[in-house]
Formats: structure tokens, C-alpha cells, sequence
């Protein structure tokens, strides 16, 4: 899988993490170029539908970072973004979906070199996990046909 | 149909040099509904914002994405543009070309590529973006100030001399701060209390300032402009009201061995005590802690003493709410205790010290009454040693960054040694020395020549005792490392400054930002020092990072000068990146079903119930509704509605799901 190059895209926070990923970019942090950031008022405006759309989509991994605990611009938003988390992880893995792929994370405005290095690191292990194409499997097959198989 | 235009910058290199701009521009140009595109050397200039501005008006354009820096930099400016263009400001949207792409990746297809992936995200999120127009909220005029050291002073009288009401809190018994307790001051040597007393006065006298000492925030609601703080005002145990300052409790006290905070323990002071005599207010507290009434239940001499029978014993905590526009904080800093330098004896060796205790050592009002004795035995050293960077500049003790002030306070505490202790001597051990500043270099320039000061460029390793004396052990890496040995009669550690203990805890209250070593983090270090990310906080002094006096009170005015711009103001425009639930008409009316997990979601306590009520009046269901003044746009309702009946401005469903598909077009 050394050629493969995944395809990520990163749901943050507006006042923590996408601030540290400027702060990446003013202290000129080098790191992986295969991340495309969304960016969101707060962790928890991200309805988690929108995973599942990604993958449908084609992603290979998702990340997912806000605020630290007790961080948040919001108070508490981080919080309510964790416990869904916890919640769709589990229903995740049920469902079969690797949850692997799924990489939650906090980082704070001051953390620019965190950024990078999360990202490194999840581009590195969804490059060993490999194109997400059992995802695709699944989800190309029309309902009607995973019914008559069923 | 939308015309959108896609303005691609090149940021001088910035962007330029890793991204392949001219691309960038081509392949948005390609895109459904994007009429119009083009690359600029610097889209932010005068020149590129009319580009954008013609675009605008003879493309007839409806919506602009800039590919350029952060929105978090940019994103006012070009807004601004596209209004002044007649295009609504919400319907343009930024692109983070630079800090996101250009400064983090290397030059190549890929980041070329990436560019025009987050382009083509932001063109397909803009088609769903609607125009909307500021919200209006009104302003109280009342600044709450916390910390009432010298930044705190400052911010407080500047404020309230524009004509606004001011709010100050301190948390201990009189305000003043660190300043109050330092002996002279650099580079001038002029005394301390001598220029902040009469200002200490000006406060509590100004007419528009309510001083609450012995007081700390319990909590904040709201936001710019409209805030709502709880204080909590410690109860002091005496009524202030009738309390005439006379004293004569504190002398009565029969308690009165307790380390004086405010002489860094080389003095004692009572259990009811003023912090010193110049405090303001000048009435006393009892420190519930060591009081023995309170720890062994009887005693109550004060009580039988006080002359217009002032002390409460049985009074309690109070909490006192205040209607706030804006706030300063201004709580300062703290040394770090020395003790975490086994190598240095301190609390081992009594005349081991720090750089505070020796400032009260020096001090005409401090426990020697400024003759310099040592702790242990009373006696004028004859050798002194003072190590600077004990703590900053040390990885190894989790403070890399350098104190500041260090510097030029063991230049002054040589000097002030060497004119008092004629035949003494004195030697520094330094690292660097860093006196920039007016007049700074000269100071410590006069301290090595006209005052005789030896300064020692090396660190020192280990201090011991021996025969009565400290034996400082140390290396001169100006003569290659070569050892060196004193045999001193007292050390002063110049010990690092660190940020508050309860700095992390405050900073979550406001829900301000704070830096690794927790530290209040300003908005941008270089063009808002004063402001943090929370709009209507702002900063002065050293809670931000290690400050000195001048610096403390030019940050603290700059604070002010904010807050009275706020406050110019009656009506403040907000952004409209709120939540709304939808509406339909009849029989519909709405989407919503009433389940209302909304309002146990919203921290701001912004939605609230609605009645549907039709002609007649009769009730046809309860909705949600969001209260736009109290909505702060996080979005959190958003993601738990269950049938999708809320949504957020700016980030609404049909965006951010668009933006999805659209990255996986060709990602």
C-alpha cells in the first residue's frame, strides 16, 4: 500500500483546532497533503450523518478535533460532540463499519505542531488500513439487491 | 442561477510559491457557476479588493470566494469589500489557501491539487448561502475589571475617566498587586509604593469605579456587550461600613505568629490584619484560616476591643450580581516557588530567597525596615549571590520561555545592595543578560561599572552549607567553563514567573483561550495583544505572559482604549451565524415536533418554547424558537434536532452536506 494515497477529510471546530492548523501554517509545520479541512462553528454543530456521508462519499478516514475538555468556545458543545462520538462509535463497529477510520482528537489553537502530527499519524495508519473500498462494497449495492442476497 | 466568482491570491509567495495559482484559477473557472475567476498577486491590497469589487459589479456577481490566508484573518476585509460592492457579506466565503496549504505542504501537483479541492468545496457550499443581515444588541456601559494590581489599577481609572462605570475586583484584602511590594523600581529607582499608592487612592475615591477587594468572579453568563457576572464578595468578618480603620484590633490580636503573605513570609502578621499600611481599602479582614475564634472557637478579643463594634462574626459570603459590557482581565502572575530546585537549597537554607523576598528585604516598609539582614541571624551579608533563570529558560523544568523581568530586577537588587552594604560584594550568575528597553541596557551597564557588580556568565550547579556559609558552586563559561566556588552569606534565586494557579480555572469561567503554560492567550500576538478570542475580554498586564510595570500599564491603557471604544457604542452589530428553526406556512407551520431536546442542549439558554396558536387563538402545538440575542451559533441544537427543524446560519445542513459531496467529486 506504499503508493496509495488515502483520502481524509477533517470536521473541526472553528476556535480550537482549525486555529491550530493556522497556527501550523504560520509556524510552517510540514505535513501530510492528503487532509481537507471542513470547518465548523463547533464540534458539536457536526451531526454525525455526515461521516457516514463522507465514506459514502468516497473518504478513506475521517478526523474529527474541537476544543479540549472544558475548552470549548461554547462551554460545552465539545462535550455533547464526545458523547455522540461514543455513542456512534459503538453503532458504528455494529454496523461493520471500521472504526479505524474514524480518528477523534482535541487540539487547541495554541497546538499547531499537534495538528501536524495527528495528521501524520492518521495518514499514516489509514495508509496501512488501505483504500476504504469494503465501505464501498456495501454501500454501491442498491437495497432491493442486498435484500434478495440477504 | 448562481455567478460566482473565484478570486484566487497569491499572497506575494506565500501562496504563490507551492501552490500554482494560475491553476487554481483556471480549474474553479471551470465550475458550475462560476463566471468569472482570477489569480492576484495580493487579493487584501487596495488594487485587489477593487478587482473583486468590479467583478462584483460587472459580472453582476452572487457570490465571491476568496482563495487566499485564513478566514480567521481575512474574512472581515473581504466582506467588508463585497458589501461596499453591493453583494450581501455573507455571501462571500474564503478559501484557506495559505495557512491550511501553501506554508504546510511542499511545492508539487498535490498541493496544487489540495488548493483547488478546498476551493471547489467553499464554490459549491456558497450556491446555498443566503444573504442576512447583522443583529443588533444593546450595550451596557459598565466594565468589570479583575485583579487590582498596578494592569488592573490602570484599566480601572482609565475606563472610569472616560465617564463609564467601572467594576473592580481583587482577590486579596487591599489592591495593589505585586507592585505594591516591591521595594525601587528599574530603571528609574524610584520607589514603588511612592508612585502607586496615590493611584491606589484615585481609585477608591473615583467616583466611577466600585472597588470589591477580598472578591472573586463566581461565575459569567453572556456575551460582548451584555454579560451577566456573579461575584463573590468573601466575607471580610468586620462591617465596612462602620469599621473606622483605627487598628486596634490588630494590635489586640493575640494570634500573631502567621507568615505575612505580602512580606513573603520574613514577617508575621495577625490573624485580623491589613496586608500593609498603605492598603486601600484600609479595614481589615480576619483570616478565617488562622483566626483562633474560628479554628478553636473562642477568643473574640477584637470584638470586645473594636470601639464601633465592627466585627461580624457570623457574616457570610456574598454574592453580588452586575449587568457588564465589557471585561479586562488583569490578574497577574505568580513566582514560582523555589522549592522545586533541590539543588539550590531553598527552604533548606534559610538564606536562600527569592527575588520577591528580597525586594521586601530592600523595602523601607518591608520587615528590616529596608536594611538588607539575612533571615537565619539578622546579620548584613558581606557576600551576596544572585542566580538569574532559576526556573526560566530550562526545559528540564518546564519552563522554556525566559521571565523578562529577571534581568533587570538582579540589577537592580545588586545595586541596591552594593548602596547600602558599602564594603559588601555582590555577583550575578547569568545566562544572557536581556535589557531591551529604554534605558535598560544603561541600568545594568551602571550596576557592572559604577557600582561594582561581578557578573558571571555561567550557571550554577549546586549550593551547600558549610562553616555558617553557602558555598555557591558554579561555572564561568566565559573562562571555558572554568569552576567557580563562593563562599556567600546569602543567594537570591531570581525564580521564574508563572502564571496564577487558578488561571486555568478563570480562563474557563470566561471562556477565554490560554497558552501551554497557562497564560491567557491574546486574540494575535502581534495586531490584537490586547484582546482575546472571546469578543468584549480583553487583556492587560502579566496574566498574558511575564510583563514589567511599563509594559503592565501601556497594555492595560491599550485594554481601555478598547473597551471605551465599545462603549462609544449603543447598539453593537453582532453576526447573524445564529440557529433558526424553520418555518412553513399553515397547516404546516413548522417542521419542529415539540420534542424540545433542543433547549436541554443549548448552553446559552437561547431556545425557548413557542405557542402555534391559529386565528381563533386555540393552540395548535408548541415549537422550538431560538432568542437571536442569546444565540452564540454553536450549533449544538442543530445536530441533536431530531427531525431537522433547526439549523444554523452559515452552516446550514445544505451547506456543509454540499460541501461533503463536492470535496469527493474529484478528491
Amino acid at each position: 500500500m506504499a503508493d496509495f494515497e488515502p483520502k481524509i477529510v477533517a470536521f473541526v471546530c472553528n476556535w480550537c483546532t482549525y486555529a491550530g492548523a493556522d497556527l501550523t501554517g504560520t509556524s510552517r509545520i510540514k505535513y501530510a497533503s492528503n487532509v481537507r479541512i471542513i470547518r465548523f462553528p463547533c464540534t458539536g454543530r457536526i451531526d454525525y450523518m455526515l461521516l457516514l456521508k463522507a465514506f459514502d462519499e468516497g473518504a478513506d478516514g475521517i478526523m474529527v478535533s474541537g476544543c479540549h475538555p472544558n475548552d470549548c468556545h461554547y462551554t460545552s458543545g465539545n462535550f455533547h460532540a464526545r458523547r455522540r462520538w461514543i455513542m456512534f462509535r459503538s453503532l458504528c463497529d455494529f454496523m461493520g463499519i471500521d472504526i479505524r477510520r474514524i480518528i477523534f482528537s482535541w487540539v487547541s489553537a495554541a497546538e499547531g505542531a499537534r495538528w501536524a502530527d495527528i495528521v501524520n499519524t492518521t495518514v499514516a495508519s489509514i495508509r496501512e488500513l488501505g483504500p476504504y473500498d469494503e465501505y464501498r462494497k456495501i454501500a454501491a449495492k442498491p437495497i432491493m439487491e442486498v435484500e434478495n442476497h440477504g | 442561477m448562481s455567478k460566482i466568482g473565484v478570486f484566487v491570491c497569491h499572497c506575494g509567495e506565500n501562496i504563490s510559491s507551492t501552490v500554482d495559482c494560475a491553476k487554481v484559477a483556471e480549474a474553479a473557472g471551470k465550475y458550475d457557476g462560476v463566471t468569472f475567476s482570477v489569480a492576484y498577486k495580493y487579493m487584501c491590497s487596495d488594487p485587489g479588493q477593487t478587482i473583486i469589487k468590479n467583478a462584483i459589479a460587472e459580472k453582476g456577481l452572487t457570490g465571491v470566494v476568496v482563495a487566499s490566508c485564513s478566514p480567521r484573518m481575512h474574512e472581515p476585509t473581504f466582506r467588508k469589500a463585497c458589501a461596499e460592492a453591493g453583494l450581501n457579506p455573507y455571501m462571500c466565503e474564503m478559501a484557506n489557501l495559505r495557512e491550511h496549504c501553501s506554508w504546510v505542504h511542499e511545492k508539487g501537483e498535490e498541493t496544487t491539487q489540495k488548493a483547488i479541492d478546498l476551493v471547489r468545496v467553499l464554490v459549491e457550499k456558497i450556491k446555498y448561502n443566503h444573504s442576512l443581515n447583522p443583529i443588533k444588541v444593546p450595550v451596557t456601559k459598565t466594565a468589570l475589571v479583575i485583579g487590582g494590581g498596578i494592569a488592573g489599577i490602570q484599566a480601572s481609572l482609565d475606563i472610569a475617566n472616560t465617564g463609564h462605570k467601572v467594576i473592580l475586583i481583587e482577590k486579596d484584602p487591599s489592591i495593589g498587586g505585586h507592585m505594591s511590594q516591591l521595594s525601587e523600581t528599574f530603571p528609574t529607582l524610584d520607589c514603588s509604593q511612592c508612585i502607586l499608592t496615590p493611584r491606589m487612592v484615585e481609585v477608591a475615591q473615583h467616583p466611577n469605579i466600585t472597588l470589591y477587594t477580598y472578591a472573586g468572579l463566581e461565575s459569567l453568563e453572556g456575551f460582548i456587550g451584555n454579560f451577566k457576572a456573579k461575584i463573590r464578595k468573601k466575607s471580610k468578618s468586620i462591617d465596612e461600613k462602620i469599621c473606622t480603620g483605627c487598628g486596634l484590633c490588630i494590635t489586640k490580636c493575640p494570634n500573631k505568629k502567621i507568615p505575612s503573605e505580602f512580606n513573603e513570609g520574613l514577617g508575621n502578621r495577625t490573624a485580623i490584619y491589613v496586608p500593609f499600611p498603605q492598603a486601600v481599602p484600609n479595614k481589615p479582614v480576619i483570616d478565617r484560616i488562622h483566626c483562633t475564634y474560628y479554628t478553636k472557637g473562642k477568643c473574640r478579643i477584637c470584638e470586645k476591643v473594636c470601639p464601633t463594634q465592627a466585627i461580624r462574626f457570623d457574616q457570610e459570603d456574598q454574592i453580588v450580581e452586575a449587568e457588564i459590557g465589557a471585561i479586562v482581565i488583569a490578574t497577574g502572575f505568580t513566582v514560582k516557588q523555589p522549592d522545586f530546585f533541590p539543588e539550590y537549597g531553598y527552604g533548606k537554607y534559610p538564606d536562600v530567597i527569592t527575588g520577591l523576598q528580597f525586594e521586601r528585604l530592600a523595602s523601607a516598609s518591608g520587615p528590616t525596615l529596608g536594611e538588607i539582614r539575612r533571615p537565619s541571624d539578622g546579620k548584613i551579608p558581606q557576600k551576596i549571590v544572585f542566580v538569574a533563570c532559576a526556573g526560566s529558560r530550562d526545559q528540564a523544568k518546564g519552563i522554556p520561555y525566559c521571565s523578562k523581568i529577571c534581568c533587570m530586577y538582579i540589577a537592580k537588587h545588586a545595586m541596591l545592595y552594593q548602596h547600602k552594604v558599602h564594603s559588601g560584594k555582590s555577583y550575578v550568575f547569568y545566562m544572557d543578560i536581556r535589557a531591551g528597553g529604554k534605558m535598560y541596557e544603561e541600568f545594568v551597564r551602571r550596576a557592572i561599572e559604577d557600582d561594582g557588580v561581578n557578573y558571571i556568565r555561567g550557571r550554577i550547579s549546586r549550593i551547600y552549607e558549610k562553616n555558617g556559609k553557602l558555598i555557591v558552586n558554579g561555572a564561568d563559561t566565559l573562562l571555558n567553563a572554568m569552576p567557580v566556588e563562593i563562599e556567600a552569606d546569602m543567594v537570591v534565586l531570581a525564580t521564574a514567573g508563572v502564571a496564577n494557579e487558578g488561571a486555568e480555572e478563570l480562563a474557563q469561567k470566561l471562556h477565554v483561550s490560554y497558552d501551554p503554560y497557562h497564560f491567557f492567550a491574546e486574540a494575535h500576538p502581534k495586531l490584537k495583544p490586547v484582546e482575546t478570542n472571546t469578543a468584549g475580554i480583553f487583556l492587560a498586564g502579566a496574566c498574558q505572559a511575564p510583563r514589567d510595570i511599563p509594559e503592565s500599564v501601556a497594555m492595560a491603557s491599550g485594554a481601555s482604549a478598547k473597551v471605551a471604544g465599545l462603549f462609544s457604542q449603543d447598539e453593537l452589530t453582532r453576526e447573524p451565524l445564529i440557529a433558526v428553526v424553520n418555518r412553513q406556512p399553515a397547516p404546516v407551520y413548522s417542521s419542529c415536533v415539540g420534542c424540545f431536546l433542543c433547549i436541554s442542549a443549548c448552553p446559552y439558554q437561547a431556545i425557548e418554547k413557542e405557542e402555534l396558536r391559529n386565528r381563533n387563538g386555540d393552540l395548535i402545538r408548541s415549537v422550538a424558537k431560538v432568542n437571536p440575542g442569546l444565540c452564540q451559533g454553536c450549533g449544538t441544537c442543530v445536530a441533536f434536532c431530531r427531525t431537522k427543524s433547526i439549523d444554523i446560519q452559515g452552516y446550514t445542513h445544505e451547506q456543509v452536506y454540499s460541501e461533503v459531496m463536492a470535496l469527493f467529486n474529484e478528491f
